[in-house]
Order: structure tokens, then sequence, then C-alpha cells
């Protein structure tokens, strides 16, 4: 091999530059962060529950949300019943963002360290006013 | 794990079925339906529009600015890249085939509201690439799903009555004071009037109609014999815009 | 055989970072666009579509213009456009790939346009446009490789490359006929709600696509050693000239049913072009220029003396390719727009970052135009160095007739 020298320490440079991320945000004890989101409910009955278990709606809200949009949208169809029998509207700004009104500490929390765009949302929902 | 993906769609599945069994009951939560659905199978939403009420208040356009306060429609104050769903016209522009120089003073000098004429046959279904717009199966609304439009403006291209509005730029700085319950807009997708769909589910009936002070604005089932609009059409000379190109508009004039 | 597109003089390079350097400065419009949205363009909801849409129907045109020397060659056997063939598929591949550009770029979410797919909706003649215009550009792509890597091996295409080529020849026609669907369909729009749009469209394309050909190659007989031949050229300039006398024969068509039956819906859009509507004379200069320049070139086609004479030929061909490219590219769209459906005249103009976003989209064009030749002269041994290239531009300055 001609220049192997050279060519190993270009792999190792290469190697340190395109995994330097990962012993910044070790070093810096960055990688410990776990997102906390704030959950507000309230305490209006019917309204102190949300519309599906904490489990369910931490893996699947987009999927829930996906789903209102759709039957919502293309099919008209504007009530949701829980699985406790309570009955809702089907809407992110006016059922989900009633409770969860603090965006930035309930979705963005998340979000931002996930690197979920949601911005597709926002850009047409109303979130709603936070108290600063 | 309390519910997985499987059981969640049963749920979800059941309270469709729920839903449903409740509108075909005619028992809907939501209180009394404005619109009767009469002894036909199938609802047909139309409008009729008394021009004679409506040009009794000139300046009037309550309609405007309730359909545009309640569904965030911008106010660009550029007339190229306006948007509209209700507003008036000149009767010259909006009939241009019933127009002529002779016809009385008080129809060709008067303007008349005009919006999506909720077309029977309507060519921006038709001609959408996406079926981001279509007609409504239930009750004939033309609806549109702003999550799905490409902003390709064919349906622009293809509405004969300059009802599709496309959003040049983002809306939301011209928004005055934006309706929170219902959304806003984003730049590059194609909006229009929708009927006041999601007032409907709720049991209300399009604001323009319920605000008109003259109560020019009749909304209603037009496959219902006994329905309001039915019996005013039955009883007064009505016209629709362009009716030649066979889109069969929805909207009535009462002359 | 790729490979040779990246090999090449410094004029060849010099001429790669030119067109690159055009992409990005329009790609910064572009970019300019995507974060305002399409208000940085001259359109309105009365315009709605302008430039770029006018652009993406002129490509298609010259994109389905490659049968005029594929079909004489393989199903008449016309052996003069032996060489010509794959240039004629060479210029489809970067102008369909323009086309989809235009659209790209004329869209308010360009980022959703795989919905057309997921969604696919078969009552929509956009569905079917795009069908047909990616179905075109998988031809030309299959068939120019495969014919011209035999022709660097020294022998015969594979035999199952024929049905491809047959089939590319109605598909052509299919493309700029889907075309001129999205616009006839429209009962909303009289200009366009013409069953003479679709064949005007083709005459149109079939007179333009020809005119550039010629131009192209002497243009390559200048920078290469590749010489189609007298015999190919003047055929390829009789192709152009009927089509051009159809394409002028169905505008006066147009004309006479417009202004005989005098139908004033329809009438106005013919107005606005060349006289002016409502005191907006935007293209009334542009129009007649347009009918001028078909004039002159019809003249100088028509008459064997001239058509024969290469200079005269070659100022033929630009007054054929500009005439069409401003009926089309220009008049064509706005046109059936104005007046608009409440009758008024709004004013359309390109915006300089229209126009930049545009030379975007042609950069990309030249640029896969510019690989794809190179690729084509080199496997035939038909580049020359730069320093001849020099010398026989100097002797080409002495009238060459």
């Amino acid at each position: 091999m001609y220049d192997a020298s050279k060519i190993i320490l270009g792999i190792l440079i290469f190697l340190v530059l395109a995994t330097s991320p990962f012993w910044y945000s070790k070093a810096t004890g960055q990688s410990d962060y776990l997102p906390d989101p704030v959950i507000l409910t309230k305490d209006t009955p019917g309204k102190d529950v949300c519309v599906m278990p904490t489990d369910y709606m931490r893996s699947s809200h987009m999927d829930l949300l996906n789903d209102w949009r759709n039957s919502v949208v293309r099919d008209g169809e504007r009530k949701f019943v829980s699985p406790n029998g309570h009955e809702y509207k089907k809407s992110l700004s006016n059922t989900c963002m009633d409770c969860h009104a603090n965006k930035t500490e309930f979705c963005d929390k998340c979000h931002n360290y996930m690197a979920v765009d949601d911005q597709t949302c926002w850009s047409c929902h109303v979130e709603p006013k936070e108290e600063l | 794990m309390g519910i997985d993906r499987r059981k969640f769609l049963t749920i979800a599945g059941l309270t469709t079925l729920t839903t449903l069994g409740k509108t075909v009951l005619g028992s809907s939560p939501a209180g009394h339906d404005p619109i009767e659905t009469g002894s036909q199978a199938v609802k047909r939403l139309a409008m009729a529009i008394d021009m004679q009420k409506c040009r009794q208040n000139e300046g009037c356009v309550e309609c405007t600015k309730i359909c545009h306060k309640i569904h965030n429609v911008p106010d660009i104050g550029n007339s190229k890249e306006e948007i509209k769903w209700i507003w008036k016209e000149n009767f010259e522009a909006a009939f241009p085939n019933q127009h002529h120089d002779l016809l009385e003073d008080e129809i060709k000098n008067n303007q008349v509201v005009v919006l999506c004429n909720h077309c029977d046959d309507p060519p921006c279904v038709k001609v959408c690439p996406t079926q981001s717009t279509w007609k409504r199966e239930s009750d004939g609304i033309v609806m549109m799903d702003m999550h799905r439009c490409i902003g390709c403006r064919y349906c622009v291209a293809g509405c004969p009555y300059g009802s599709r509005n496309f959003n040049f730029r983002d809306p939301r700085p011209f928004i005055k004071e934006t309706n929170p319950e219902y959304p806003t807009r984003t730049k590059g997708v194609v909006e229009k009037c929708n009927f006041c769909a999601e007032r409907l589910a709720d049991g209300l009936l399009p604001a323009c109609v319920d605000i008109c002070p003259e109560k020019a604005l009749i909304f209603g089932n037009i496959n219902d014999p006994k329905s309001e609009i039915r019996q005013i059409l039955k009883s007064r000379h009505s016209i629709r815009r362009k009716p030649i190109l066979g889109t069969n508009p929805q909207i009535y004039y009462l002359v | 055989m790729l490979e040779k597109a990246i090999t090449g003089d410094k004029r060849y390079w010099g001429w790669i970072a030119f067109v690159l350097m055009l992409i990005g400065t329009g790609a910064i419009a572009y970019l300019r666009q995507l974060d305002q949205g399409l208000t940085v363009t001259g359109l309105s909801r009365d315009v709605s579509w302008g430039f770029y849409i006018a652009q993406f129907t002129f490509l298609v045109g010259v994109a389905a213009s490659a049968v005029m020397v594929v079909l004489p060659y393989y199903l008449h056997n016309f052996k003069a456009f032996s060489k010509l063939t794959i240039l004629g598929e060479f210029l489809a591949v970067p102008s369909v790939i323009m086309c989809m550009l235009f659209i790209v770029v004329d869209m308010g979410q360009p980022f959703r346009v795989q919905n057309v797919m997921l969604y696919p909706s078969l009552n929509s003649p956009m569905f079917w446009d795009m069908m047909s215009l990616s179905g075109y550009l998988f031809l030309n792509v299959v068939i120019g490789y495969m014919v011209l890597s035999s022709e660097k091996k020294g022998i015969a295409p594979p035999k199952w490359i024929k049905p491809f080529i047959i089939i590319s020849i109605p598909w052509a026609i299919s493309i700029h006929t889907v075309t001129a669907f999205l616009y006839s369909g429209l009962a909303a729009r009289p200009f366009w709600m013409t069953a003479v749009l679709a064949p005007r469209f083709l005459a149109s394309a079939f007179a333009a696509g020809p005119a550039l050909l010629i131009l192209i190659i002497f243009l390559m007989r200048k920078l290469t050693r590749f010489d189609a031949g007298k015999e190919a050229i003047q055929k390829l300039a009789v192709i152009a000239t009927y089509a051009m006398c159809i394409n002028v024969f169905l505008v006066l068509m147009e004309v006479f049913t417009t202004f005989y039956s005098g139908m004033p819906e329809h009438m106005h859009h013919f107005e606005f072009l060349y006289v002016g509507l409502h005191g907006n004379n935007t293209l009334v200069p542009w129009m007649w220029l347009s009918s001028a320049l078909a004039v002159v070139a019809l003249v100088l086609l028509l008459t064997p003396k001239f058509r024969k004479k290469e200079v005269i030929l070659g100022f033929a061909c630009i007054a054929v390719f500009v005439s069409i490219w401003i009926d089309k590219g220009l008049g064509m769209i706005v046109a059936g727009f104005t007046p608009s459906q409440m009758g008024e005249v709004v004013d359309y103009w390109p915006t300089l970052n229209e126009f930049m976003v545009s030379i975007m989209v042609w950069g990309i064009g030249l640029l896969i135009m510019s690989l794809l030749y190179k690729i084509i002269f080199t496997v035939r041994g038909e580049t020359k160095p730069a320093l001849e290239a020099k010398e026989d531009k100097k002797e080409l300055t002495v009238p060459s007739n």
C-alpha cells in the first residue's frame, strides 16, 4: 500500500471529526439530559383526564392526531369517545391545547430534543397564548 | 403499557360506529340539526341570495366581515394577492352573460354577493391532482384539505367564478385578530368558502346567513321539497352564475 | 461511458463552470421564493399561472420534437438521420427534466409533490401529464443509452430496444397532447377551450424543435468534428417548414372562428394579445413580433433557394424558434387568464426573481444537455481540441458558402 501512514492518519482524523459531536455532548454532560415536559390538566370534570391513557399518548399521540386529522377533514367525523366514555371534539387547538395550554413546556421540550419538525402543525393551527 | 395499537383501533372504530349510529338515528348530541333532511335521502346544501333585500343595504359588508373574521382570512391589502371567501362584485362582473346596457339601474348599478358556488359538478374537483378538494357526499359541500394541497393552482384556473384564492405569502401577519378556534392557512395553499362546515357540525347556520341584517341569505337542503329555500325558489325568479358551463352552481340569485 | 462527461479540455470545463454559475445564481432566487412564497413572482389571483407554466408548455414541445428524427429513421429507414436520433433523444431528456422542474418551481408547496403519487387522481390531466412525462423521460434515457453504448462497442443495438423505440413515437405525441388537455378541458377558459389546441401545440413543437436541432447542428459543427450532413439538415428544414405552415394555418383557424362568430368571451383574449384590452398593451408588441417572425420564417423556408443556403436557413430557424417561443412561452398562458373571470385585465409580467428562477431551470437543462452531448461526441471520437476550434473559427468568418 502506498502512503499507508498518510491514509491511516486521514481516516483517523475523519473518525475523530465525525464522532466529535458525541464526545462533546459526553464531555459537557449534555448526553445525560432528558426532556421533562410539564403536563397541565384541568380540574373541570371530564377534562381532568386525557382522551387516551398517558402511556398511549406518550408513544402514539402522533398517530392519534393523524387519525383525528384525517377523519375530521376527509370524513367530517368530529366526535371522539374516549375509553372511559367521555366525548371530545377532535381538535388539536380546541381540545388538546385547551388543557395542555403550555406549548413551549409541553410540545416543544420533547420535539426539540428529538428534532421533530412540528412546524407543519403550527404554521396553521393556532397555539394558545401563554402567560409568561 | 396500558393500551396497544390494536386496542386503540378497536376503540376508535367503535366510537365511529356509535357516532354514525347517532347521526343515522338523528339524535346528534350537538343538539338540533338546523338543516332538516326531509323525506329525500341525500342532503344537498344550497343558498339563495335575495338580491332585492341585499341591495337595500348598499354599503353593507357584514357577511364578508364575519366570515373573514371567524375563518382567519387575511387582509393582504393588495388586490393581486387578495383572499376572499364571500364578497361583493359588480353585477356585470358576476353575471357577464345577463348584463346589457338597458338593464334596470337598480340591478345594473348595484353589487351582488358572490362566494364559492359549491357546484354540483365542480371543475375544481375534477382537475385537482391530489384530491385536496372534493365534493362531500353527505351534503354536497365542496371541501378543501389544506394538509394535502400542493399549491399547483390548477383549481384556480378551472374555477369559472374566481372563487378560489391562493396564499402567495404567509397570511398570518395580515390577520388582525386571530380566532384561535379556527386554523389559519400557510403560504402556498389554496383556500375558499367552506359553507361553514365547522359551524354546521355544531348545529349552527353559516355565519353569513346568521348575521345578514336584511335576512337576504337563505340556506337549506335543496333536496327537501318542504325546505324554505325550495319554497322561495318555487315562488320567485332566480338566476345562477354562468349556468351554461354545466357546473350546476348551488348559489341561486333571486332577482 | 458516462465517465466521458468528466473528461475534457479547458474550453469544456469553462463552459460547465459558467452553466453552474448560472444555476447557482438562480438557486439563490429560488431560495428566496421558497422563503417568501410566490409573492416574489408577478403572479396574482387573476393571472395565477405565468412564465413558469409557459416555459413548461414550450419545453414539452421541444421534448416531443425528438420524434421528428426518430420517426423518419426507424419507421422509414431514412439513413441520413442515423447520427441524429441520439441527438434528438438527448435533447428530449434535458427538456423533460426542465418541464418537471418548471412545474415544481411553480408549486406553492413543492415539498408535498409526492401527494400526486400518493393520491392518484385519474380525473386530473395533471396526473396524466406527470405519468406521460416521466414515462417519456424513462424511454429516452434507456433508448439513448443503449443505442450509444452499442455504437461505442461497434455492434448493433440489442433487439429488445426496438419495441421501446417504436413506443416512444406515439408517446412523444402523447406528452404534448396531454399537456394541451391541461388547458383545453377547462370550460372556464374560452381562450384555451378549443379542440385545435393539441394539434396546434404539436405543429408548433414540430417546427420549433427541428429548428432548434438545426441550430444545434450548426453550433456543434463549429465546436466538434460532428457533421450531420447536408441531406439531414435539409430534411429537417423541410420538416420545420411543413410544421410551421400547419401551425400558422391552425392559428388562422382560431382567428376566423373567434372573430367571425363574434363571441365576446372568445374575442377578448385575442384582443388582449394583438391590440390590447382596457388599455393594457403588455403583450401587443411581442405578439406582433412573433407574427412578423413567423411570416419572415415562412418566406425564407418556403423558397428553396433561401432554404438551401445555410446562413439564411440559420436565420429562418432562429425566426421560427423565437416566434413560437413568444407565442407559447409568453402569450398562450397569460392570455388564457386575461381578461379574468370578472372581466378585469390584471397586469402580469415576470419579475426579476421569477426570471432568475427560470434561469436556474434552463441552466440545469443546459448542464444535462452539455454532459450528454459531450458523451455522444467523445464516444464517437468527434471532439476536437480547443486550438483547432479557434483556427476553424477564423476560417468560418469568411463566408463558407
